[in-house]
């Protein structure tokens, strides 16, 4: 069957289009974005501030700022322990279904790759988050691919309401919703809800995004105002760092935060960090190549500049570097992880969309967190 | 001497309420000793009963808990946490939070009258957290309030008392107690507020976050007992350099 190849920038018949001008403004921001233009004085004229501007956030994120990564750990981690104190928040992720109806290049999820899918039953997904609650975990992020006929949203719904039973706070990271579908998992019980836009180099998008409604981009970009819209308290954002350049990528995902902000001032703002890992013996010197180093730097720019931004650091990274970087940047982090299709109380059905690096248990990461003198959060939320 | 606080009927002899969001738990027991708090405030959503790091299980039985209802963004919303305070047997006091912006966390003065109210009716010692303003705080005592919240700074921010001509008209003005929470930075801050007038003093950050805690708790109430007493002895006069030499002005009465 051929597919009618949707314009990048256009909409689907079915995707509801809202008045917002937050993605011309950060779309203008990012293209105006020049961060060669940055010097080390620009970098530590930005560190002396209490506040970052648009243009110090531009500096911290500038490859000037390199050499100034220990300076800014030492702020951010003044701001972090202002603003969390020693909280550290723990959750995991619940892969439900990794069926998808999208051609994405770079994803292990794609339609056309021959993985073995899954969805998992009612009661195969009352199981598994009856074994990870077990944990003492509160906190669940339920994951679907991207396939609103194998996972749709009745659901998904479904798969909420019975996570409530077992959750204090329940997120969704799924495919991008109508308002009034968000509204719908909202009232089921869902009140946070993680989009990332991948890149938001529009022509970047439109070449690694082959087919799929995850084609358009303005549907995509506006998930988050829609959320918010349908009643959710807090959504989370992210660019796939290295997929296009980084750094332009991290700063469009921060000033999309910071619009998002500004205009539903009530949000839970929250930051993820995905990342495309470079080659190894691949051209170790390719400056838009993130590196730990590079992964770090965002991560504390957008700690600098949204100090009261909630960070997760994903099992996708290695132990150590996830140790590191908690109470220093990120306030948030998933434990006792498996991201196949279940996998927490029988076999996974499913096969995952990425390795993970840190495979700790609960306890494992909770005692970690002891150890280094801050405070495991298990509960942080109350739905009124 | 005896110069208790009195918050809803309750007498407490510690004037110094201590913030328990951003702290290791297994420090609470320490900072409370040094501290001599009576008082502890803890977010009812940490609240973890049968749990792992259930904060409940961290505070000792005799100290009072102030729950807080933070994450309510409306009256509705704060009614409801502390009714689910209530029910999970953390007693009649509640430390109305409704905030509305997750960037400053500055309190809505005007959804916290609003439940003030509710709570109040329903029984509750109704403690608000509020940015000062005569007219909210007039509004509060009206809802029935039984002391008056407001912040110093923004919270978090150690700031200390930013706000510290609003803060002076509401003990002027106010009869209920004055506790400034949130931005007291420093020990010489607390003492400060003290030293004004203000009836007790709450603070997490700044203990929470210093290099040794128990130390610091300890530090923050001996500022706190020193900020009383001086106020209760009368703050001397400040006399401007040269003006008491004579009575330029109204020396003329004596001609």
């Amino acid at each position: 069957m051929a597919k009618q190849k949707l314009n990048h920038l256009g909409y689907d018949d079915n995707m509801e289009v809202i008045d917002s001008d937050i993605m011309e403004k950060v779309l203008t921001a990012a293209a105006n974005y020049q961060y060669e233009q940055f010097t080390a004085r620009d970098v530590e004229r930005a560190l002396t501030k209490d506040r970052l501007s648009i243009t110090d956030y531009g500096a911290v994120l500038s490859p000037a700022a390199l050499g100034y990564l220990e300076e800014m750990a030492r702020k951010a981690q003044s701001l972090t322990r202002k603003h969390f104190g020693n909280s550290v928040s723990l959750f995991t992720p619940l892969y439900i279904a990794n069926y998808c109806e999208n051609e994405c290049t770079y994803c292990g999820f794609k339609a056309t790759n021959k993985i073995t899918r899954a969805v998992l039953s009612i009661e195969e997904a009352e199981a598994e988050l009856k074994a990870i609650a077990a944990t003492g975990l509160e906190e669940i992020l339920l994951l679907t691919g991207e396939s609103r006929f194998k996972s749709d949203v009745k659901y998904i719904g479904e798969v909420v309401r019975l996570a409530t039973k077992y959750f204090s706070a329940v997120g969704i990271e799924i495919y991008p919703l109508n308002t009034d579908e968000y509204a719908y998992l909202h009232e089921c019980g869902a009140d946070f809800v993680s989009v990332y836009q991948e890149t938001y180099n529009t022509d970047k998008y439109g070449q690694v995004h082959l087919w799929g409604s995850k084609r358009s981009f303005p549907y995509r970009f506006h998930a988050q105002e829609r959320a918010l819209r349908g009643g959710m308290r807090g959504v989370s954002f992210g660019a796939l760092l290295g997929l296009d350049d980084f750094r332009k990528d991290a700063f469009a995902a921060g000033l999309h935060a910071y619009f998002i902000q500004r205009k539903y001032p009530h949000a839970e703002i929250g930051f993820s960090v995905p990342r495309l890992r470079p080659y190894i013996n691949n051209d170790k010197n390719n400056p838009k190549d993130v590196h730990e180093r590079q992964l770090l730097q965002v991560m504390l720019a957008y700690r600098l500049f949204m100090p009261y931004a909630g960070i997760t650091i994903s099992t996708r990274e290695r132990a150590k570097f996830r140790d590191h970087v908690i109470g220093l940047t990120a306030t948030k982090m998933s434990a006792g992880v498996s991201v196949g299709v279940g996998g927490h109380n029988e076999k996974q059905k499913g096969d995952e969309q990425f390795e993970i690096s840190d495979e700790r248990s609960v306890r494992e990461i909770h005692d970690m967190i002891i150890k280094k003198g801050l405070q495991p959060v298990y509960s942080d939320y109350i739905r009124v | 001497m005896n110069d208790p606080l009195i918050i809803g009927g309750h007498e407490f002899q510690s004037r110094f309420i201590l913030g328990s969001g951003k702290f290791s738990l297994d420090l609470m027991n320490t900072v409370i000793e040094h501290a001599e708090a009576e008082i502890i405030t803890l977010a009812l959503r940490r609240a973890n009963p049968g749990g792992t790091e259930n904060i409940l299980d961290h505070i000792p039985k005799n100290i009072t808990l102030l729950p807080n209802t933070s994450g309510a963004r409306t009256a509705e919303e704060a009614v409801r946490i502390a009714r689910l305070s209530r029910e999970l047997g953390c007693g009649d006091f509640v430390k109305l939070e409704v905030i509305q912006d997750s960037k400053y966390l500055l309190p809505d003065n005007y959804e916290t009258a609003r439940a003030t109210e509710i709570l109040a009716k329903e029984g509750f010692i109704v403690m608000p957290y509020m940015y000062p303003d005569l007219y909210a705080a007039r509004d509060l005592v009206n809802a029935g309030a039984a002391a008056v919240m407001p912040l110093g700074a923004p919270i978090g921010s150690n700031k200390g008392l930013l706000t510290k001509e609003f803060i002076q008209i509401l003990i002027d003005e106010i009869d209920l107690p004055i506790i400034v929470d949130a931005g007291i930075g420093r020990p010489s801050q607390a003492c400060e507020a003290m030293e004004m007038g203000v009836d007790a003093i709450m603070a997490n950050t700044a203990i929470a976050t210093a290099g040794n805690v128990a130390k610091m708790a300890k530090a923050f109430k001996h500022a706190i007992e020193a900020g009383r007493a001086a106020y209760l002895a009368g703050l001397g006069r400040v006399l401007d350099l040269g003006a008491e030499a004579s009575s330029p002005l109204t020396g003329f009465l004596e001609d």
